[in-house]
């Protein structure tokens, strides 16, 4: 059942009660949750996706609460609970929606080492996955946004989910997180997308949820190769450009911006090897969006992905 | 049993007693529990090596299945990280020849005993003779390993009255090392005398340097570890230990008449009761008639056996809400407030406990204030947690740079 057929009541209900099934690319999670901006939020961002009444088993049991003390009511705070225990420090009560976001990717970092974990955008078109790993600032949300909504399919905004067995990605198609004036940018660009409401003063500083389009989440059990690695830069005036990156440095980076790579030993290397070797690698400079559209359009593949790394 | 009454739905517990193949026929909804309270206890890598083992792994359904594994590839990883730490404290202490004495998961994965499967780590734990344990002290802090304590009091409270020195935590890797010179605290109401444990010990490759208790020492160990310091998070996972330790040296010769030697000479006799006593009760491991003798020697009064039983049972299940019922608080409570009477003497604890009370370090001013929130935003954007216990091994998953 899609989230969207649910009334706003019913869903209220669940999540204040025995909790909402929440399907998310390979992960249901159990979602517990009185709080006013999140049942708004999930009925918002996760419209598209596949819920249920209930299910014997769920990846995640959390819940998002305000604390039983006088945090309750005084600068009202929100914890994100994790089976019981808190694995975070409260949040203010005005970013439990975010925090709902961040507590899910903590679950999937901490918990799904079937998956070598890259803090990377994924994007895929024609069966071929771009991956984006960016430091914060570097425009890779901005960017994300934008292709995703150009025909590109959102694989996912921050976590990678690399595949040990074939190296593909897997999809997971939440919403993507945009941070300070790139909300402004997407919201104007974008006009039609699903957009969130603002948080402000958030460890990130002002973020907004944009929701992932219908068909990224409607594809969710497609994975796709991955074909090239760009380390986008969001950098003023610049043309855009796409400069080649040695295969090198940027396997290194790749290992530097994975949440898991030294839990996985030599498996993790060879997979991070295999991906790098399949891949175009690339820094590419941008601050027109659909200047970036149009070089990321004219991408090709590197070589046929039919010879694969094997398991 | 009384704990965990009040739940309709079976604790997991039953299904870990030497009979891991009662895992495999388990429905979608009992694996729910089952990995969610195993997660809690600590212990989901090893059902998976269990399963494994039997070859029924691949009956487990899918999702379960891969939380499994998922915990396994993170053992696996600890393990490895182990076998390097330890080589690189063998390396740096080589030169002293001070001899070094593997505790608890440390040992059993260079030993390669049964308890090393599926066990994470957050800290490496040994014990060199006392005369030695400042020169090793100093050689680990040149070699960039830094107290991970620094308020002097602490400082002092563990140099004075436990069995080890400040924790040490290396600055790049991020490991600690826990080193002792003895295996209960020196206040405690039994002292070990550590003379007696080394003079058993037993060596680990062949240079001699570093070595391992003897099986019964292990044991003893082990099993003052678990029933005398009063943390319980995880205290189904440390019976587990003393589990497949038992059944692991039980056909040793003459183990169970030097386990009940060991235990009186080192003034353990009763860690080392409850020890069989619950092993056999909760994990329902069969004990030969000799091991039977020794449990029933000192076992307690039937006044004294109620009231243990009313606090064990308890606390010795996960710390999971299916399994507490509404004295499971309580009874954690009073074996924490127990652990420190075994600890220390009265009129050394309650200066102690006050202090801890009352005096906190300074968190007030505005830079510790923004050091705090500096410290929340990394957290959130690495995803890594706030800085726990058993977050403390080196890295930990989520720590791109």
């Amino acid at each position: 059942m899609r989230l969207s057929s649910c009334s706003k009541e019913e869903l209220a209900g669940r999540l204040k009660g025995d909790g909402l099934f929440l399907h998310t690319g390979p992960f249901l999670s159990r979602i517990r949750t009185a709080v006013p901006a999140v049942v708004d939020g999930i009925a918002l961002l996760y419209a598209d996706n596949r819920i249920s009444a209930h299910e014997p088993y769920a990846d995640f049991h959390i819940a998002l609460n305000r604390p039983r003390s006088l945090r309750r009511w005084i600068n009202a705070q929100v914890h994100f609970e994790f089976d019981g225990l808190l694995p975070f420090k409260p949040l203010p009560l005005a970013q439990a929606l975010p925090m709902l976001e961040w507590g899910l990717n903590w679950c999937i970092g901490f918990h799904a080492h079937q998956y070598l974990i890259i803090h990377a955008a994924a994007v895929e078109k024609n069966g071929f996955a771009a991956i984006l790993p960016g430091a914060p600032g570097s425009g890779k949300s901005t960017l994300t946004a934008y292709l995703v909504h150009h025909g590109w399919r959102l694989l996912s905004d921050e976590l990678a989910l690399i595949s040990l067995r074939d190296g593909r990605v897997t999809p997971l198609a939440r919403p993507i997180s945009l941070k300070n004036r790139s909300i402004d940018v997407i919201a104007e660009t974008l006009p039609d997308a699903t957009l969130g409401p603002r948080c402000k003063d958030t460890a990130k500083g002002t973020v907004a949820l944009l929701k992932a389009p219908r068909q990224s989440v409607e594809r969710i059990a497609e994975p796709a190769w991955p074909a090239w690695v760009i380390f986008p830069t969001f950098k003023v005036g610049a043309a855009a450009s796409l400069v080649a990156n040695s295969k090198s440095d940027t396997l290194i980076e790749l290992g530097r911006n994975a949440f898991n790579y030294s839990i996985h030993g030599k498996n993790g290397f060879e997979t991070l090897a295999g991906l790098v070797d399949n891949c175009a690698c690339y820094t590419f400079t941008y601050s027109s969006l659909p200047q970036a559209l149009s070089v990321f359009d004219a991408l090709q593949p590197a070589r046929p992905q039919a010879s694969r790394i094997p398991a | 049993m009384s704990a965990g009454g009040s739940n309709s739905r079976p604790p997991l517990l039953p299904h870990l007693a030497g009979r891991p193949e009662t895992l495999a026929n388990l429905s979608l909804e009992e694996w729910d529990l089952v990995v969610r309270q195993a997660m809690r206890a600590g212990i989901v890598a090893r059902l998976c090596f269990q399963l494994d083992e039997l070859g029924a792994l691949g009956k487990v359904p899918e999702r379960p299945r891969r939380h499994l594994e998922s915990a396994r590839t993170l053992a696996l990883k600890h393990m490895r990280d182990v076998r390097w730490e330890v080589d690189c404290v063998c390396r740096v202490l080589a030169a002293s020849g001070v001899p070094i004495t593997l505790l608890k998961g440390a040992a059993y994965v260079m030993a390669e005993l049964p308890p090393a499967r599926g066990r994470l780590f957050s800290d490496i734990d040994f014990m060199v003779p006392r005369e030695h344990i400042g020169e090793v002290e100093q050689i680990l802090l040149d070699a960039d390993w830094k107290p991970e304590v620094e308020d002097a009091y602490d400082q002092s409270y563990y140099r004075r009255w436990t069995h080890q020195i400040p924790p040490l935590k290396h600055a790049k890797r991020s490991t600690v090392l826990d080193v002792h010179h003895t295996i209960v605290p020196l206040t405690a109401r039994s002292p070990v005398a550590a003379e007696i444990l080394a003079a058993e010990s037993l060596p680990l490759g062949c240079d001699g340097q570093l070595r391992i208790l003897a099986p019964a020492d292990m044991v003893l160990h082990s099993a003052v570890h678990l029933f005398n310091e009063g943390e319980f998070d995880r205290g189904l996972r440390d019976l587990l230990d003393l589990f497949d330790l038992l059944r692991y040296f039980t056909s040793q010769p003459g183990f169970w008449e030097k386990l009940a030697g060991r235990a009186e000479m080192l003034g353990l006799t009763g860690p080392l009761s409850l020890t069989l006593s619950y092993v056999q009760r909760l994990l329902k491991l069969p004990l030969p008639d000799p091991a039977r003798e020794v449990a029933l020697r000192w076992q307690p009064s039937p006044l004294a056996a109620r009231c243990l039983d009313a606090l064990f049972l308890r606390a010795l299940l996960p710390d999971h809400d299916s399994c507490d019922d509404r004295l499971t608080g309580t009874a954690r409570w009073l074996l924490y407030v127990r652990a420190h009477y075994l600890r220390m003497p009265l009129h050394l604890l309650l200066p102690h406990l006050l202090r801890k009370s009352f005096i906190r370090p300074q968190e007030n001013d505005d830079s510790k204030k923004f050091r705090l929130v500096q410290q929340r935003v990394e957290e959130l954007l690495r995803l890594t947690p706030p800085s726990r216990g058993n977050a403390r091994h080196a890295d930990s998953p989520g720590q791109p740079d």
